[in-house]
């Protein structure tokens, strides 16, 4: 057989183009990154456990927010999903692996290159100003004219991960447009692939955005032009619609394949089939749509007119109505159902309250008025918390205990999965929660120091945040626990209620090749 | 690869490559979409005729004149009144002065800009140092006037208006400019 040859040791992960072991190696990746972005945080909340200065210099503390923010968004949560995406894909739609498996390899290797770039900018002896300090967003003319040196190897480290990206993402549209088992009509394929298609989607449509937008920066940086320089005819607001027209669809790309998780683990323990699922699909697809014209709500205070504000208000809001469709799909899924709850649905349901608590406040800042008194402050902070942490992170969390048996064929300590749960959404929540009410009472983001008054809030987020990174050890504990065998073996369909082709037609664990041939979709 | 794969992958990357020309389409089109709506306080930077419009006596309008330098550019640009009381409709003159404080011939030009922004479509200049380029001589140095009114439209709420000059080094002989910085 052609593929009965495989190379061994680092040969296997540097030549490989097999669809499980490169969403390995992305799992991987994303984990390593998320502790590296999680250090980085607890560094933030160290230094804001008081008042005052006490660990970092206010430059490092600015260093340690764009970097933490860079590295989750661009490191953490959308490598995680790349990495779900090519072990479930293939299995979920009934093909041996991905249509592009020579391109997979490439655009999983770019990352670690990539990100050695980024992380490069805090050598100090490299770069005396120090790494990228402005920001996640960037904004210009804070990170063009002001931006340390080792802001242009933050831009080729983003152009390299928007490459990586664009090919993930034309990988799993040819897989899903032309790989689809036989009956497999796109209005059976199971949720995950839906919601990653659409992500993929946005990913072709916003990444050149971004890259874009970090080219001009280069070029404004050293090759003389104005793009964002009013003095020389630019405009650096231009920067913030560039970037939020990216960085809106962004914020969906993040959450939209947790979206799918959630549809395929609610079902499983409450042992009924998913509650609209044409209607979850064209919510998916509207979510996806108004998220290109909503883009100005992140920038409402830099002087619209009335008209663009109400506009962007409006549209805003209107983006709570498919994602309502799909939080009360999921709940008339659980209606009635045969309910347990094992590790993964624990994750699942958190997701879905707290994700739901996340757009929420996002709602609350969509209002005009209400924004430029919120805007800017730590109430943002945990509303983008709450939407990504217990929305992607958690979303991720859960795929993984949903699939792991699947992956591995073990089955993963239940007992320490629900610790795991029970300390991360207790942390979680002593960490993200009162900095809703630091940022009501005016607490500005981006700052290392912090009036008296809000001590309270940033001892219990501190005291939070040490807990919640923590407890990840003991999810990384388990996973590699299950791989070494975990507590025995996994039935083929794993969980009583699973539905779906990795479940009902593969074994467990999984194939190397997941179909060899293709299987009959009635 | 397949067929079908290629023809899929040609038809994704033509999305990419929509996408990036449409990023680069969005610098002339915002340009224009600001000039053409006034909002940003972007105005047309064109000279206009002073036509005999009624002065409305009973309304007056605070203007602000703020000037300020690109980093590098070594001129003295400075305006000699901060702030003037005006009625809409009657001509104004204010006076801007500059001065080449470097040892080379520099050339700079003057960026408008109008704060708040509905106002930017009521400020009608008739004469304008912003309109061309200065060229000064070493040490050389200038009085510029500007001569503006403003539109008895002008909407109701609005009862300061800014105007703002970044003055930028305009040289095109590079090495005039790199001894300038």
């Amino acid at each position: 057989m052609a593929h009965g040859h495989h190379p061994t040791g680092i040969k296997r992960w540097l030549f490989t183009t097999n669809h499980k072991d490169i969403g390995s190696m992305y799992l991987w990746f994303s984990f390593t990154m998320f502790l590296i972005g999680g250090a980085m945080a607890l560094g933030i909340r160290l230094e804001l456990f008081q008042p005052g200065l006490q660990f970092w210099e206010p430059n490092f503390f600015n260093t340690l927010t764009t970097m933490h923010g860079l590295i989750m968004v661009f490191g953490a949560v959308m490598p995680a999903f790349v990495g779900l995406a090519n072990w479930l894909i293939p299995m979920q739609i009934g093909a041996p692996d991905m249509a592009l498996p020579r391109m997979n390899n490439f655009s999983f290797w770019i990352l670690p290159f990539a990100f050695t770039l980024l992380l490069l900018s805090l050598v100090t002896p490299l770069f005396p100003d120090g790494a990228p300090n402005f920001g996640w967003t960037f904004y210009a003319p804070l990170s063009t004219k002001f931006g340390p040196a080792s802001t242009d190897f933050f831009i080729f480290g983003v152009h390299l991960m928007g490459i990586s990206s664009i090919m993930g993402a034309i990988n799993v549209i040819v897989t899903v447009m032309n790989m689809r088992a036989p009956g497999m009509s796109l209005m059976k394929m199971p949720m995950f692939v839906w919601t990653w298609v659409i992500t993929a989607f946005l990913l072709i449509m916003v990444m050149p955005v971004l890259a874009g937008a970090v080219t001009m920066m280069l070029t404004d940086r050293h090759f003389g032009t104005s793009f964002f320089d009013a003095a020389g005819g630019g405009d650096p607001v231009m920067f913030q619609h560039i970037f939020w027209f990216f960085g809106h669809p962004e914020v969906y790309i993040m959450i939209l394949p947790a979206f799918g998780i959630a549809s395929h683990i609610i079902p499983t323990f409450s042992r009924k089939p998913l509650f609209g699922y044409a209607s979850m699909v064209y919510a998916t697809a509207s979510i996806a749509f108004l998220s290109f014209v909503v883009w100005a709500h992140h920038m409402f205070t830099v002087g619209m007119p009335v008209a663009g504000e109400l506009y962007f208000m409006i549209a805003t809001m209107i983006i709570a109505v498919p994602t309502g469709v799909k939080i009360f799909n999921w709940v008339a899924t659980m209606w009635q159902g045969s309910i347990t709850f094992e590790t993964p649905m624990l994750f699942a349901l958190a997701f879905v309250v707290l994700f739901t608590l996340g757009g929420v406040s996002g709602v609350m800042l969509a209002m005009t008025p209400v924004d430029k008194q919120y805007h800017d402050t730590y109430f943002v902070v945990a509303h983008f918390h709450y939407v990504l942490f217990p929305g992607a992170i958690f979303g991720t969390i859960a795929a993984v205990y949903y699939w792991l048996p699947k992956w591995t064929g073990n089955m993963y300590n239940e007992t320490l999965g629900k610790v795991h749960f029970w300390f991360s959404i207790i942390a979680v929540n002593l960490t993200f929660f009162p900095m809703h009410f630091s940022g009501l009472a005016g607490m500005q983001r981006r700052v290392p120091d912090y009036n008296m008054m809000f001590e309270g809030f940033n001892q219990l987020s501190s005291i939070g945040a040490f807990m919640l990174g923590f407890s990840q050890l003991l999810f990384l504990y388990l996973v590699i626990n299950c791989i070494r065998g975990g507590k025995g073996k996994a039935t083929d369909r794993v969980w009583e209620g699973a539905e779906g082709l990795e479940f009902t037609h593969l074994p467990s664990p999984a194939p190397y090749h997941s179909f060899e041939q293709a299987p009959e979709v009635k | 690869m397949k067929q079908a794969n290629k023809k899929m992958v040609f038809k994704t990357l033509g999305i990419v490559g929509l996408m990036t020309a449409f990023t680069f389409a969005m610098v002339p089109l915002y340009n224009v979409f600001c000039e053409i709506t006034g909002i940003n306080g972007k105005v047309l930077v064109s000279k206009e005729l002073y036509e005999k419009v009624e002065v409305d006596k009973s309304r007056v309008v605070t203007v602000e004149l703020i000037t300020s330098i690109h980093r590098g550019m070594p001129w003295k640009f400075e305006t000699t009144k901060h702030k003037i009381d005006v009625h809409p409709g009657e001509l104004n003159e204010v006076m801007f002065y500059a001065k080449n404080l470097s040892g080379k011939t520099i050339t700079g030009q003057a960026v408008p800009s109008v704060a708040p922004s509905q106002a930017s479509f009521y400020v009608s200049k008739t004469e304008c140092f912003c309109f061309d380029q200065q060229t000064l001589l070493a040490g050389e140095e200038i009085n510029m006037p500007m001569k503006f009114y403003i539109d008895p439209d002008l909407p109701k709420s609005v009862h300061t208006v800014t105007m703002s000059y970044q003055l930028f080094n305009a040289t095109s002989d590079e090495s005039a400019a790199a001894a300038g910085q």
